[in-house]
């Protein structure tokens, strides 16, 4: 008896916690456990014994619908996805040579990559603690690799900083710490903290200043070789006769400032921005791909929606093909749906009117990236820059390096564009071959002789023209999440919603893991009861 | 009080005071809008400062209603403001757009945000929502009914909507 109730796992431990005292119990323990705190993901579903013949319609085959589709298959339910698009994965998306990159106004771009290559347009870096997304990539059997964040030896561009010349990160990163250093270390000094700062701390601060940034032994920040060990040197260390190195020259603190180097160097502080990150080997959609393998055989490609009925029997949605023009209706007794919110806002589906209210109470972010095809690893072979982003205050906001197939002899892709805001809009208002221009004019700042001279090709992809989605990602506001957000979550009769959209992780793929996750616990949950 | 109204001024009277500020009360307008850098140069439009995924952009717009619509609403709208669309929804026309008849409507869709389109306060300043919808409301449509920068501030009552964005918005 006792041995049968003994928890053989750490998994089994926190099921058998989570069963006796619910999720805030199980929460508890996992923190405990020292687990829980990074993630609310405590494994996948134990989803199982569905009614004989209980069936679910999914809607849309991104990674929420899929992985809607796999648990409740996996759970007993019949299960059939119908996706508007010609291919899985949604968000979940890379560009390669070959592929039609058709716009809202018609817009199309025939991307000439070469083999091996890609652009990955929508997610890109996967955080070590998104553990839903790495357990169904483990589980699919889908290839992760590093993806390099942080690059100290990057650049950093502003217009108005050092005359509109890039720095190296590194560079200014040391400079700005030890600049800062000196001047605590000046006021310390002065007896400007007395009155905050103990003698005992005082002095230990005095000492974590001179190590932290790199300060002389008068607590000054100079050019020396102490500081060159971190930022570079002028002439690097050698063998032999002319082996001693020369220090390089610090910044003044007037330029450091100019250029904002803290916002990369609190960029990469970002809980999901901190290293370790991965990627997907081959592209971002070798993840989708992975999905879409265990449950091909019920996905519908190429289907439009049309409408969304309910009643006290089952769920229907009328659909029209695409490409044939036939159109029929598919029917289930429940529905995951998982259409972002700008397609949903417009669609006619029956649910109640504060849901209806939530889906049109979240707006989209538009972002656009571009893929640049340049002959050689350029950045490599004269910059030493390996993976990682050197980033402007221009519209294209960054450009970022290939994370693979380093050291080779083959062209490349690189990032020419992750723009935002602003500088979103205008490149998303371009035409394509307006974007590539605008990219490679100012990704020049970086790599001036080579920019334009290797360049081969390239693609965009700017979200709000998109025609199966209109945007990026789902964007909240604290009042909107107050007002909208659990009448957007909530079972409604026999429809529950998910995606990015539906989560406190927008925008990430976990997100959009996290929130299929709890809609079909609470849809297996409201079936068994019914 | 509207959220740009913090410098106490009010009205019409007001709307050329911030064509005008000095330096300070530039700043406390740009704060107020968006936590803009108070990067104003007399006689243009402030460039906007904009967090982005590990930067901040710095990205001139134009205060010429035809060009803030190229540089930013076509993006969306399409050059030929008829939108567009493909999986059962569209980015709605604004050419030939009953809707805009009414000028506080494309204002409070500026300021507020509404369906898929999000608010445009942490990106254009009132003078070129402003000039922005009498573009609009006068080239792809005939309402020649002028909207001013009093007419932006009258319609923005509240703080403008700040996004949650927990999770580095996924950038």
């Amino acid at each position: 008896m006792i041995s049968d109730l003994s928890p053989q796992t750490r998994r089994d431990l926190l099921t058998m916690i989570g069963r006796a005292g619910g999720g805030l119990a199980m929460y508890q323990a996992m923190t405990a456990l020292g687990h829980a705190a990074e993630t609310q993901f405590s494994g996948p579903p134990a989803l199982s014994g569905a009614r004989a013949g209980a069936s679910v319609l999914v809607l849309g085959a991104g990674l929420a619908g899929m992985l809607a589709a796999y648990e409740l298959t996996k759970a007993g339910y019949k299960v059939q996805v119908l996706e508007y698009q010609d291919r899985p994965g949604g968000r979940n998306y890379s560009v390669r040579g070959g592929d039609k990159i058709v716009e809202v106004g018609g817009a199309t771009q025939n991307v000439a990559y070469q083999p091996g290559n890609y652009l990955n347009p929508g997610p890109w870096r996967i955080p070590h603690h998104h553990r839903t997304l790495l357990h169904y990539c483990k589980a699919f059997g889908v290839e992760l690799e590093p993806f390099i964040q942080l690059n100290h030896n990057a650049m950093v561009h502003r217009k108005d900083a050092f005359g509109g010349k890039p720095q190296r990160y590194k560079e200014l990163a040391v400079d700005f710490t030890g600049h800062v250093s000196e001047l605590l270390g000046k006021s310390l000094n002065a007896g400007a903290l007395d009155s905050t700062v103990s003698k005992e701390d005082k002095e230990k601060l005095i000492a974590a200043l001179r190590e932290w940034g790199a300060l002389d032994g008068d607590l000054k920040f100079t050019s020396n070789l102490n500081v060159s060990s971190r930022r570079g040197y002028d002439r690097a260390p050698g063998g032999g006769v002319n082996g001693a190195p020369t220090p390089s020259k610090i910044n003044g603190l007037s330029d450091v400032l100019s250029s904002h180097v803290w916002t990369q160097m609190s960029f990469y502080f970002n809980y999901v921005m901190q290293t370790t990150m991965f990627q997907p080997k081959g592209g971002m959609d070798m993840i989708g791909k992975g999905f879409y393998k265990q449950i091909a055989k019920l996905v519908r490609l190429n289907t439009k929606v049309t409408s969304i009925k309910q009643d006290d029997k089952g769920v229907a949605a009328t659909w029209t093909d695409t490409v044939t023009g036939k159109t029929g209706v598919a029917t289930a007794d429940y529905m995951v749906c998982t259409l972002p919110a700008t397609i949903l806002a417009q669609l006619d589906i029956q649910v109640s009117d504060a849901k209806k209210a939530a889906i049109k109470a979240i707006p989209y972010s538009g972002q656009v990236k571009i893929g640049l095809e340049m002959k050689s690893r350029f950045w490599e072979e004269k910059y030493s820059i390996y993976g990682g982003h050197s980033f402007t205050d221009q519209a294209i906001g960054l450009i970022s390096y290939p994370n693979y197939d380093f050291f080779k002899d083959k062209p490349a892709v690189l990032l020419g564009a992750f723009a935002n805001g602003a500088g979103g809009y205008m490149l998303a208002g371009m035409t394509p071959e307006k974007r590539i221009e605008a990219a490679l004019a100012q990704g020049s700042v970086f790599h001036p002789e080579e920019y334009r001279r290797e360049f081969m090709n390239g693609a965009s992809v700017a979200w709000s023209r998109m025609p199966w989605i209109l945007g990026c990602c789902g964007m909240w506001t604290e009042e909107s999440r107050a007002t909208h957000y659990q009448n957007l979550v909530s079972m409604d009769g026999r429809i529950v919603l998910a995606g990015e959209h539906a989560s406190y992780y927008g925008c990430w793929m976990e997100g959009a893991l996290l929130s299929s996750l709890d809609a079909i616990t609470r849809l297996h949950q409201r079936a068994l009861a019914a | 009080m509207g959220a740009w109204k913090q410098d106490g001024a009010a009205g019409a009277a007001n709307d050329d005071a911030v064509n005008r500020a000095s330096g300070a009360t530039k700043r406390r307008w740009l704060l107020a809008l968006a936590a803009c850098l108070p990067l104003g140069v007399a006689g243009f439009a402030p460039a906007t400062a904009q967090d982005t995924a590990g930067g901040t952009t710095n990205v001139q717009i134009s205060a010429e209603g035809k060009q803030v619509y190229e540089e930013i609403c076509q993006a969306c709208h399409m050059a030929d403001a008829k939108g567009g669309g493909g999986a059962g929804a569209v980015i709605p026309a604004l050419a030939g757009n009953a809707k805009l008849a009414d000028k506080d409507y494309p204002i409070t869709l500026l300021l507020k945000g509404r369906g898929g389109m999000p608010w445009f306060t942490e990106i254009l300043t009132p003078e070129q929502m402003a000039a922005v919808v009498n573009y609009v409301r006068g080239h792809f449509n005939d309402y020649h009914d002028i909207v001013t920068v009093a007419d932006v501030k009258r319609v923005a009552t509240g703080p403008a909507p700040k996004r949650d964005c927990l999770n580095a918005c996924g950038q």
